[in-house]
């Protein structure tokens, strides 16, 4: 059994200064930017993590490979890796395979071994699932049934690199420095009551589909209940995996836009669905009962990314902090403004959405302040 | 004691909070009257822990003037001096904050005057979620906090003293005001809306009562205040046009708790 107080808070102190930081920069026109301003805006946020946990997603950091999916795994030893690559043989064309470029760094220890494969899956004619849905399968597979291996990134044309260690230091030791993106997202970790592994970090990711997250889940149990009824295997030992599921489920696999997604894990009260003109009524009506099981309960503010877009959206009462601005072609996020001021110290707008309400940048497309910073239930098209 | 006139410039850029507001003490304690921050960015609890560096007059003629983004819980516990933000503030700026003053020229996050218990807080334009949380008051200790905008969800939450003003003047001509839960758990103060708020946004065991001569006296002097420190014309702005709220009861749980 792990000691939990001592891993949450190393020096004793009598009350830590903490709460995770997460912070989100998109560039809405698709140019790719180094992460530099991110690893600053982090860095200014330190004091809400503990060192337990730092990570970034990245889009659009693999020109070479775009169609290309590139895992990224980890492994606690060579025995895993052998198995894990004898696996991915038999099941993917395995364009290039190779060390994660990292460098020894101050408060990184205990690093596992990082490795990428930029694969295509062997898909035979009569099997009759989607690209997507086999890829899935895989890295679930290799998480629940590979002893000591991991696949922590599964997207194309975009990855995470995440461990144990603040988000600064995370960022020097993967040199993410080499790097540039359209969307960067990135966590600093507190963890309250769950493990720190590296696996645990953040941004958690399904494919193309990351999320970072600043609260806590007491929903766990009932997500994780309702998720395993659909198929999904919660494996590592975190609230912020319910999320991830939830995210791929409702977004990528049914299609349905992010307005939706945060009106089921962050459904409007009963009282405003009731007040809700007839059409809205029967739509969130159906929502909370479809999706019951989804409803987030607890403190949340996230940060989701895909491809196309860069999502926040907090918990329907607000309980974790969260600032939207915009500059230009840039979209941020952030738990502080002060740390989108360090980048970018003149902006166009700055804005607090609504609990609930989510703030969708999309490629060719800039949120405003008005879309979110006032509650409204107009109609969601659903395809 | 002797006070100098000084005034003491802190670039503040790369410094840690512990250490900026141990220059902060610093400089009072050597007898600045006035601080001028710059490029702050994010540090917090600027304004706290003054009392070992000056005695309460000198605190109380104090000022600190604040360019770029201090972090949250500025003016924690807060005792005299005049805090002045030329720009926005992040969440629970004047937390349990007890004499003094603080303005911010911009917009403000969540939980602001987070159970202040004395002193002014003036925010130009909007403020976000629980604003006024847990305010309170005793004897002649009142807090005011004045908000020219308007603010999100749970204002005036459990509050149980002091006196919260919304100016509504970030709302269209006819626009609603946006937040609901208001006042949910006060047992305490008042707040003033002004613009439209309809009953289902209000919290239960908040009542809507006429405004007293003494409610319209204090309205007259925070709008005139607003107008002044901001340079906005307040001209056309009457008490009237307020909605006070105030709790129906002084103990609305009271059959909730077991003796």
């Amino acid at each position: 059994m792990r000691d939990l107080e001592r891993i949450n808070n190393p020096y004793n102190e009598d009350k830590v200064l903490a709460a995770c930081s997460i912070f989100g920069m998109m560039d809405v026109s698709g140019r790719p930017f180094s992460g530099e301003p991110v690893f600053r805006a982090m860095e200014n946020m330190h004091d809400r993590g503990n060192g337990l946990g730092g990570g970034f997603a990245v889009y659009g950091l693999y020109p070479d490979f775009p169609e290309h999916y590139a895992l990224h795994l980890m492994y606690n030893n060579q025995a895993a890796r052998y198995e894990t690559e004898q696996f991915l043989e038999q099941r993917f064309i395995v364009e290039r395979s190779e060390e994660i470029p990292t460098r020894k760094t101050d408060g990184i220890d205990n690093e596992p071994l990082v490795y990428r494969y930029f694969v295509m899956p062997k898909i035979s004619k009569n099997l009759e699932v989607s690209e997507e849905d086999f890829v899935v399968e895989r890295v679930l597979r290799i998480n629940s049934e590979i002893d000591g291996a991991f696949v922590f990134s599964s997207g194309r044309n975009m990855g995470v690199f995440k461990g144990v260690g603040f988000p600064e230091e995370i960022a020097r030791y993967f040199r993410l420095e080499d790097y540039k993106g359209y969307i960067w997202t990135s966590h600093g970790r507190f963890p309250t009551n769950s493990q720190a592994w590296w696996g645990g970090a953040h941004p958690f990711s399904m494919l193309d589909w990351t999320v970072v997250h600043n609260g806590e889940l007491s929903s766990y149990g009932a997500n994780r209940a309702w998720l395993e009824t659909v198929g999904y295997k919660c494996t590592m030992f975190t609230d912020t995996e319910v999320l991830a599921y939830a995210m791929d489920l409702i977004m990528r696999r049914q299609g349905l836009p992010p307005e939706i997604f945060a009106r089921i894990v962050a459904p409007p009260l009963w009282e405003e669905i009731d007040r809700m003109s007839a059409d809205d009524r029967e739509l969130h009506t159906a929502l909370r009962s479809v999706y019951g099981g989804l409803l987030m309960n607890g403190p949340f503010s996230i940060v989701i990314a895909n491809r196309k877009q860069m999502i926040a959206v907090t918990d329907r009462i607000r309980l974790r902090p969260l600032t939207a601005a915009s500059k230009g072609d840039m979209l941020y996020f952030s738990s502080e403004e002060a740390s989108i001021r360090l980048v970018s110290p003149e902006l166009d707008e700055v804005w607090t959405p609504m609990g609930g309400v989510p703030v969708i940048g999309q490629l060719g497309c800039m949120p405003t302040p008005e879309e979110s910073t006032k509650r409204q239930y107009a109609t969601v098209e659903v395809a | 004691m002797s006070l100098t006139l000084s005034i003491t410039e802190i670039d503040a850029t790369g410094i840690y909070y512990k250490e900026l507001n141990q220059q902060i003490r610093k400089a009072v304690s050597d007898g600045t009257r006035k601080i001028v921050l710059k490029n702050v960015t994010g540090q917090r609890y600027i304004g706290t822990n003054l009392h070992d560096a000056a005695d309460l007059d000198t605190l109380k003629q104090l000022e600190i003037e604040i360019h770029g983004t201090p972090g949250n819980d500025l003016g924690m516990f807060l005792d005299g001096p005049t805090i002045t933000i030329h720009g926005n503030v992040m969440d629970g700026s004047g937390n349990t904050m007890n004499r003094g003053r603080i303005i911010a020229h911009g917009r403000a996050g969540d939980i602001t005057g987070f159970s202040a218990r004395g002193g002014e807080i003036f925010i130009r334009d909007n403020a976000g979620y629980r604003v006024g949380i847990h305010m309170k008051e005793y004897g002649d200790k009142r807090p005011v906090m004045v908000i020219g905008g308007a603010t999100q969800d749970f204002l005036g939450e459990y509050m149980a003293g002091g006196v919260v003003i919304i100016m509504g003047l970030t709302l269209k001509h006819g626009e609603s005001h946006y937040c609901s839960h208001v006042g949910t758990g006060m047992h305490g103060g008042a707040i003033f809306m002004r613009g439209n708020i309809a009953p289902h946004q209000i919290g239960t065991g908040v009542g809507m009562p006429e405004l007293s001569d003494g409610d319209i006296a204090l309205l007259d002097k925070y709008i005139e205040e607003y107008g002044a420190i901001f340079n906005i014309d307040v001209s056309k702005i009457s008490p009237m046009d307020f909605t006070k709220l105030a709790p129906l009861s002084v103990r609305p749980y009271k059959q909730l708790y077991a003796y």
